[in-house]
């Protein structure tokens, strides 16, 4: 199973690994150690029991060949969006490609990449890489912090205000067949600052099969606002499993969007931990499926704190064969009175062959609290579709504005225009049009 | 203009429909009348194409088709529009987007060019004073969160818009306040040409005071029991429908 991946360890941790400060070789260390102890989950796994990912466990997986080479920026034009002033750090095969990239110098704000920071910056990072993100919560966590070399950083200083978004753009190039990739975020906005970042994971090689293990660490300070939008368009035959773990201070307002697309198999968990007073979360999901496609999102939010709100909606398009997972846990401590929670997954099958697994998980021990969820799987309203088919809409039209309504009622919660444009783009090319 | 005989239909394992005959010409208006469940809202589902519906003997002609072989979007772009009882909410999808969608579609099915969101908001402008509405309106979603009377008054816009030469107005003045009536009656009024004709399914005679029908007809157990001018109408307020409903017991 993960014989090749262990033994790649191993020799890595003999020799000196890529270059970092002093104290990073205990952190990958004790992760190289977790992952050699742990391999991957068994289908037992409570966690893991609806993710078939036998097919990473049981491969060969080779680490990607670093490098942009050949790639173009106009071939990177299908991924790129917005204004031109926008900041785009470009990773290919996992490592930032300095020559694709556009950063944009903007007060209290810097952006680059992880390798260069941990040369340059280590005490920046090192209250927060893998502080967030703990290397017991997955075995893939684990893998990835031990093999923590690349991917982006973003630290928006205290009361900055990003006035356009910064763009962490992953690509995949046919070098990476069968090889597996582990981008590293981290996200540090300060105490009253404001930002917006989005995460792409996109392949220029849609025909390969390769495995993109990315981690995300989000600190969100006091007072701080955050809309984070991760956009996964991996090659329909890879596989991605990612995992962003976000700490929420007191006042705090972070939103995220998560769009996913690709993947023969894509999961990603979605962790916020709520450490503080007056805190609100916002977390938006959109999944599209199809073929033989597994589309599997877990979420956790974690009210450790009274006072706070969160508020969920994570929707799926299914068609052929595809299934999709959704797992949406909501914990509140004892402490964490006043808690307003609420959780909604909401399903469109669009054939028959399509297959859905919903569970909503709430965990609540404090007693004066609004918690809800709901879960729904169903087909298109017939009354909607004759509503718009007897003012003149013929029926395969009327078909697809209604599924593009189910998708664009949750987009339409991204509140930066350009995004939300893009995201309306992407659904509608999938789709078919209108 | 619309030729029905003999019109059976039935909803499940129920026939609802029970042998329905009406001639509707140009420029008529004709008011269907009737208690609850004698089926005049069901015959304003099947002349629209209702899925859930099964016309089970009779006929439709309509402008010398037959309309029965028509599937819904067909009907719409051969100028039918029915004003539903109950407008269907379509959230995620703008009330203009929704509607130059169906314009369009009717433009393209009768061989003429579609227009841009620019030309439409034009048109747009001068319909929606016809329903004394601002375009605000027009960027929320399809009947989304609005009020009952908002509703009706979106579906006398899209009427206004898509103008059809039959329109069936299903109930349009139930939950309406006596504001929103006129308004909505206004605009079915300014609607009518020589060349349309209109459909006015009610069970109150109220609506009939704004809208002035050439026919009244009443509806009870699936069939048309008496028609006859503007005067039934007022007859049928005053006496209720049990008279009616007498009259054709004995009778039969």
């Amino acid at each position: 199973m993960s014989d090749t991946l262990v033994q790649e360890l191993e020799a890595r941790a003999g020799t000196a690994t890529a270059e970092g400060p002093e104290w990073l070789e205990p952190v990958r260390r004790a992760a190289r150690e977790r992952f050699a102890r742990t391999g991957f989950p068994s289908p037992r796994d409570e966690e893991w029991r609806f993710t078939p990912i036998g097919p990473i466990a049981q491969g060969t997986w080779r680490s990607a060949p670093a490098g942009a080479r050949g790639v173009t920026r106009e071939q990177l034009a299908p991924f790129l969006f917005g204004r031109d002033d926008w900041s785009t750090l470009v990773f290919v095969n996992g490592v930032y490609a300095e020559g694709l990239s556009r950063t944009a110098l903007l007060p209290g704000v810097r952006a680059g990449s992880l390798a260069e920071a941990l040369r340059a910056d280590g005490a920046l990072l090192e209250p927060h890489l893998s502080r967030h993100a703990p290397i017991e919560g997955s075995p893939f966590t684990a893998l990835n912090t031990a093999f923590l070399g690349d991917g982006g950083v973003v630290h928006v200083g205290a009361g900055a205000e990003l006035t356009a978004p910064i763009h962490l753009l992953f690509v995949t190039t046919a070098e990476a067949g069968g090889a597996v990739v582990h981008p590293r975020n981290l996200l540090v906005i300060e105490r009253g600052a404001r930002a917006a970042i989005i995460e792409s994971y996109v392949t220029l090689a849609p025909g390969q099969s390769y495995w993109t293990n990315p981690v995300t660490e989000v600190s969100v300070a006091p007072g701080a606002w955050v809309e984070h939008t991760r956009i996964q368009r991996e090659s329909e035959r890879a596989y991605h499993v990612g995992l962003t773990h976000v700490d929420q201070y007191r006042d705090s307002h972070y939103r995220s969007f998560t769009l996913a697309m690709g993947g023969a198999l894509a999961r990603h968990n979605l962790h916020v931990r709520l450490n503080d007073e007056n805190i609100e979360t916002l977390m938006y999901g959109l999944y599209l499926t199809r073929g033989e496609q597994v589309a599997d999102n877990h979420t956790a939010i974690y009210h450790d704190q009274p006072n706070c709100r969160s508020w969920e909606v994570y929707k799926g398009i299914l068609d052929g064969r595809s299934r999709a997972v959704f797992n949406g846990k909501v914990f509140v401590k004892p402490e964490a009175q006043k808690t307003d929670a609420k959780q909604t997954n909401r399903n469109l099958l669009l054939s028959d062959g399509a297959k859905v697994d919903t569970k909503p998980q709430l965990e609540i021990f404090a007693d004066d609290v609004k918690c809800t969820h709901g879960a729904t799987v169903g087909r298109l309203d017939e009354l909607a579709r004759f509503y718009a088919r007897s003012r003149g809409i013929p029926a395969p039209a009327a078909d697809r504005l209604l599924t593009y309504a189910f998708a664009a009622e949750v987009i339409d919660e991204v509140a930066l225009a350009p995004v939300r444009e893009e995201l309306d783009r992407l659904v509608l090319e999938r789709l078919g049009g209108l | 203009m619309l030729e029905i005989r003999d019109l059976r239909a039935t909803a499940g394992d129920k026939e609802i429909l029970r042998g329905i005959d009406l001639t509707v010409n140009p420029g008529e208006v004709h008011a269907v009348m009737g208690p609850n469940g004698s089926g005049k809202s069901t015959l304003a589902q099947v002349l629209a194409g209702h899925p859930a519906y099964k016309v089970t003997g009779g006929s439709i002609r309509y402008r010398g088709e037959d309309l029965l072989e028509l599937e819904p979007e067909a009907r719409a772009q051969a100028g039918l529009f029915l004003a539903f009882q109950y407008p269907v909410e379509i959230p995620g999808v703008s009330n203009a987007y929704f509607l130059r969608a169906a314009y369009n579609e009717i433009r393209k099915a009768n061989g003429l060019e579609e227009v841009d969101s620019m030309d439409f908001l034009d048109l747009l402008e001068e319909k929606l004073k016809l329903v004394e509405w601002e375009p605000e309106i027009m960027s929320r979603a399809v009947n989304s969160g609005f009020s009952g009377g908002e509703k009706k008054r979106n579906e006398i816009l899209q009427m206004a818009v898509l103008e059809p030469t039959l329109a069936i107005l299903d109930e349009t003045d139930s939950g309406l306040d006596i504001d929103a009536l006129r308004i909505v009656a206004a605009g079915v009024n300014k609607l009518r040409r020589p060349d349309n004709a209109t459909i006015v399914v009610t069970h109150y005679q109220r609506l009939l005071n704004y809208i002035v029908p050439d026919f009244v007809h009443v509806l009870s157990g699936g069939r048309i029991v008496k028609s006859g001018g503007k005067e039934l109408a007022l007859e049928l307020e005053a006496r209720g429908y049990e008279w009616l409903e007498d009259a054709v017991g004995a009778a039969s």
